[in-house]
């Protein structure tokens, strides 16, 4: 696997789903050598973390962009009236 | 002078009151304002101009008639239309006099598109020209990101939208959002929709200031007027310039504007853009459990697998115990083997060399054996060279009889005679005769000694004496012409 090498904290969520449902089918297809599925598997457990991560850090917030003199863009609390 | 005169001549002739152009004027001006504070005119615009001042000045007419009009830079800018030649619209204003010149004109100060139907029209034209540009080519539509980090949204801060979008990212995903505040209509609105867009995509994102991953440009339902800033050719062009994946929400679903075309997504309502923009958490969390549960059990069952293949293994691979016994035994065999047979070993060559032993002779005996033999040959010895010397006898008569049998002598007898010089030699031709003078001739009973007579009387008694020379002459003779001038040469 290509991405192997590729550091899992640097993954979308996307993608580090998409390689844990890629080494669960490789897996589960049992042609696998042990010590190549003890690998996979911990970085499967790797992946996992890493998603239940990016699905954990979910918290809303919303901030209104304001335009200085200088016209640079900066974000400042916006209270949302109901 | 002459204004003096004038009127004092008209006065003369007549009651009405004699009034100054200026006076004239300004009462045209103050009449026409007062009856035409207020009008609606439909015309199409012509000749239409923004002077340098930003006024714009343009001609409104019908099939017969044609007035001024002014625009005041002012009312211009705040204006939703941008107004094009050959437009039909429809004006409100009030009709005004430049008394400099008494003219008359129609302030602008507000303007539409005269119907819907012209403004569709307008529309439909536009996006016909943007399409040719290639901007609503699929083939630009970008991908949005699965699950975007941060939001962007270029909407009205207050109002309904904002919040639905906000309440519907916080059911699926919630998510950091930056509200971009605009105004959604009127004057103005889409120079500020078409620079949020453009100002999001020079974000180039610090953890204060993240850029964001997808962007949102949405409003509330509205009239087709009210949406007109989302059909803007500026808000369209920004929206294709964006690198960043957008989602237009504009109206309701059965609300079009040009940003949807450009959009690389469209959302029905703003509700529907959040839909689109994040995928539901719980769905994904579900899905990762579910993955990591097969995670597991493909590797229980790995270990599994190999924990009874292993069983199984080890099962066929017996107890060590008794292939230890098994062994041992095999060993006790061999061992008693390997003794019985050094034992039998011994014997052999124990039994060989008694065997051997007896075999062995005195050397007495070799010599008396010897001494035997050697009598017993030499008894036989006088007889066996008797014979040999028979036989060599009998041998060399036979060949001595041979010998006789062939002798020249016995030619002799038959009277032929051998030539031979003063040596004794014999000579075998005359070429050899004639370079001897005196020869001997031997006959059978006897030697006669010889000699040749002068060169030129030739031998007489040759032919016939040397019959052998004879034989060979005439052979010669027949040989070749060259032995012919020899003998000729001879004689």
């Amino acid at each position: 696997m290509a991405q192997d090498t590729k550091n899992i904290s640097d993954l979308s969520f996307e993608d580090a789903m998409a390689e844990l449902e890629s080494i669960v089918r490789n897996m589960e297809s049992g042609d696998t050598k042990l010590e190549d599925s003890i690998s996979a598997y911990e970085r499967g457990i790797e992946l996992k973390k890493h998603c239940e991560k990016k699905l954990r850090d979910a918290q809303s917030k919303i901030e209104k962009i304001t335009i200085n003199d200088d016209g640079a863009a900066t974000a400042e609390p916006f209270d949302q009236e109901e | 002078m002459m204004t003096t005169e004038i009127p004092s001549d008209a006065a003369a002739r007549s009651n009405v009151p004699e009034m100054s152009v200026s006076e004239l004027s300004f009462s045209l001006k103050r009449t026409l304002e007062e009856t035409y504070g207020r009008i609606r005119v439909r015309g199409e615009l012509s000749r239409v101009k923004v002077a340098a001042s930003g006024h714009m000045y343009s001609d409104l007419k019908d099939e017969n008639s044609v007035i001024n009009v002014i625009c005041w830079k002012g009312t211009l800018s705040k204006m939703d239309l941008q107004p094009e030649e050959g437009m039909d619209v429809i004006c409100t204003g009030r009709i005004s006099t430049y008394p400099a010149r008494s003219n008359y004109q129609l302030i602008i100060e507000k303007m539409e598109l005269a119907g819907e139907g012209a403004l569709l029209k307008l529309l439909e034209e536009r996006k016909r020209k943007l399409a040719a540009e290639g901007l609503f080519d699929p083939a630009r539509k970008k991908d949005l990101p699965f699950l975007p980090q941060t939001i962007g949204v270029v909407t009205s801060p207050t109002g309904a939208v904002i919040r639905d979008i906000m309440h519907r990212l916080d059911d699926r995903f919630p998510r950091h959002v930056l509200l971009y505040p605009v105004l959604v209509q009127g004057q103005g609105a889409a120079d500020q929709i078409a620079n949020a867009i453009r100002k999001f995509d020079m974000i180039k994102g610090t953890d204060d200031l993240p850029r964001p991953d997808v962007l949102i440009v949405a409003r509330g339902g509205g009239s087709l007027e009210d949406l007109m800033a989302f059909n803007e050719e500026n808000v369209v062009r920004a929206a294709a310039e964006c690198s960043i994946p957008l989602i237009s929400a504009v109206g309701h679903e059965t609300d079009t504007t040009l940003i949807d075309f450009v959009a690389d997504q469209r959302a029905p309502t703003p509700t529907g853009a959040a839909e689109i923009a994040v995928p539901r958490r719980a769905d994904l969390i579900a899905r990762l459990s579910e993955t990591s549960q097969r995670l597991f059990t493909a590797m229980s069952r790995h270990i599994e697998v190999r924990k009874d293949r292993t069983e199984n293994f080890s099962k066929r691979l017996g107890d060590p115990q008794r292939l230890l016994e098994n062994k041992t035994q095999k060993f006790d065999n061999v061992t008693q083997r390997l003794s019985g047979l050094f034992e039998r070993r011994l014997s052999a060559a124990r039994e060989r060399l008694v065997r051997y032993s007896a075999q062995i002779r005195h050397p007495q005996y070799l010599v008396n054996d010897a001494q035997r033999r050697l009598e017993d040959r030499v008894s036989r010895l006088p007889q066996i060279g008797a014979r040999i010397v028979g036989d060599h006898k009998t041998r060399l008569q036979n060949v001595a009889g041979l010998l006789e049998a062939y002798a020249y002598t016995n030619v002799l007898k038959r009277g032929y005679a051998v030539v031979r010089d003063e040596a004794g030699k014999p000579l075998g031709s005359a070429k050899a005769a004639a370079a001897h003078n005196a020869m001997s001739l031997e006959f059978h009973d006897g030697l006669v000694d010889v000699h040749a007579a002068g060169q030129d009387a030739p031998p007489q008694p040759s032919p016939q004496k040397a019959k052998p020379k004879k034989k060979a002459a005439p052979a010669k003779k027949q040989d070749s012409g060259s032995t012919k001038a020899d003998q000729g040469s001879l004689f």
